[in-house]
């Protein structure tokens, strides 16, 4: 080896990797992002219908999420690091793309322990900020991207980052419910297309809004469901 | 094919009349958008030549005046169909302090082959309201759609109240059950009225905001039953 020692093959990576990792003590194991829900009602039965299920879930939500965390990552990058309204119009930006009520509370409080523990693994200035103006907790994706821009992660990291969770915890609890192959499912998340949901963006009130629908009354029936393993 | 792209912009604004009513005050139709009012306040789309057609790109501006009422229906579904290109539909749509807007046309069906774009801008003053229904149908009887990309903005009192794009044949999102499911159509209900609690039904959901407004959201295997579960949503808005 004669690369400069100390020198990381790509800097932010071991951010993201701690970040992506879903033994981050942040809660997220217990969201299943709708695929509960599509179990129990039948529409996940086996590895296609997942497969399909996280394609779908990836170019829609995930597409969004990556977008949020692109803007909150570079926006916590920025020299005075984004204005203190600043946080609440981005929070405002991803409210007006979660329809679902559900949804949106399945998304504060993910980002509110999120951001709890972010803090305290890479205390930063703008997780503090954040912490201090979204006090009901920011959404998810916009926790990820202030979070990821503390470990050293590069806006691209973040939406990864965002990309990536927004697809393996569904993946993960199916596996749980239906008792599904686990090599199986690794297979059906290694072949998605995480690059194609991760774009450079600049102007907050164009960022990607694809609605997904079916989450939408997943996400709602799933709250009126009795017996549940997962939060959401 | 030798057909003459369409350029198209038709505009319709209200304005108070001397007694304070609700007048029509620019009624511009621009063929293949039609504009023909059918009572006080209210104007009926009339599509007057096929499509819109890949290549046409049409476009239509809506204002409501300060203290008006406005409702646009359609006359008939818009079959959207292949061309040169891309065909797009542009909606803008502006309502003042104290207006109201009904927008409440008949569904677009997407024939097959179709590329179609549908854009969507709606600014709301403070204290305006809204009841805007959109209806996407995936083609013709037993016809699979071509491609549809629709995207809906509505800010109102300057912040975003709801932005929603749609994508429609689409090989990601196609079948699956996180997007459409097995549903052949897709429709939405913005309204302005907050309702406090959530409800769901068979393939209709019933979602207040986190702004000042009331989505209701279905998916349906036909345009008749998508149009009975958007209505029983509409419904369980209180006005």
């Amino acid at each position: 080896m004669n690369g400069a020692p100390g020198q990381p093959p790509t800097p932010g990576l071991a951010g993201l990797l701690l970040l992506a990792d879903s033994r981050l003590p942040a809660g997220g194991h217990a969201h299943s992002g709708g695929a509960e829900e599509a179990c129990r009602v039948g529409a996940i039965s086996g590895p296609e219908d997942l497969a399909r299920f996280l394609r779908g879930r990836l170019a829609t939500a995930g597409r969004v999420a990556a977008a949020l965390a692109w803007s909150a990552c570079a926006g916590a990058g920025e020299s005075t690091g984004a204005a203190e309204s600043a946080w609440r119009l981005l929070d405002a930006e991803a409210d007006a793309r979660i329809a679902s009520p559900a949804q949106r509370l399945a998304s504060r409080t993910q980002g509110r322990l999120l951001v709890r523990t972010a803090k305290r693994i890479w205390p930063s200035p703008a997780l503090a900020t954040l912490a201090r103006e979204v006090p009901d907790g920011a959404h998810h994706p916009i926790a990820l991207g202030v979070a990821a821009q503390a470990a050293g992660c590069t806006p691209e990291q973040a939406a990864m980052a965002a990309a990536y969770t927004s697809v393996t915890g569904a993946a993960t609890a199916a596996v749980r419910l239906l008792g599904l192959d686990p090599v199986t499912v690794h297979r059906v998340l290694a072949d998605l297309p995480y690059d194609s949901v991760i774009a450079e963006q600049h102007d907050w009130s164009a960022l990607p809004a694809h609605a997904a629908p079916a989450l939408d009354l997943l996400a709602e029936q799933h709250l009126r469901t009795e017996v549940r393993l997962f939060v959401s | 094919m030798t057909k003459a792209l369409v350029r198209a912009r038709a505009i319709l604004r209200t304005g108070l009349d001397d007694r304070g009513r609700t007048r029509i005050e620019t009624m511009r139709s621009d063929p293949p958008i039609t504009l023909r009012q059918t009572g006080p306040g209210e104007v009926h789309l009339v599509s007057t030549g096929a499509g819109p057609l890949g290549g046409d790109r049409l476009r239509l501006d809506v204002e409501v005046a300060e203290g008006t009422s406005l409702t646009v229906r359609s006359i008939a579904s818009t079959l959207v169909l292949p061309g040169t290109g891309a065909s797009l539909m542009e909606i803008h749509v502006y309502v003042a302090s104290g207006g109201s807007l009904v927008f409440a046309p008949e569904p677009t069906v997407l024939a097959a082959g179709c590329d179609h774009r549908m854009t969507t801008a709606v600014t709301l003053a403070p204290d305006a309201s809204l009841f805007w229904r959109e209806e996407i149908v995936f083609g013709r009887h037993g016809e699979r759609p071509g491609r549809c990309h629709s995207r809906f903005d509505a800010t109102a009192g300057g912040r975003p109240l709801l932005r929603q794009e749609l994508v429609v044949g689409d090989p990601d999102s196609d079948g699956s059950p996180a997007v459409f499911g097995t549903a052949r159509c897709v429709g939405s209900t913005l309204i302005t009225t907050e309702c406090k609690e959530a409800e769901v039904a068979e393939g209709v959901a019933v979602l207040p905001l986190a702004g000042p407004g009331t989505l209701v959201s279905a998916l349906a295997a036909d345009a008749v039953e998508l149009r009975n579960r958007l209505s029983w949503g509409e419904s369980r808005v209180s006005v």
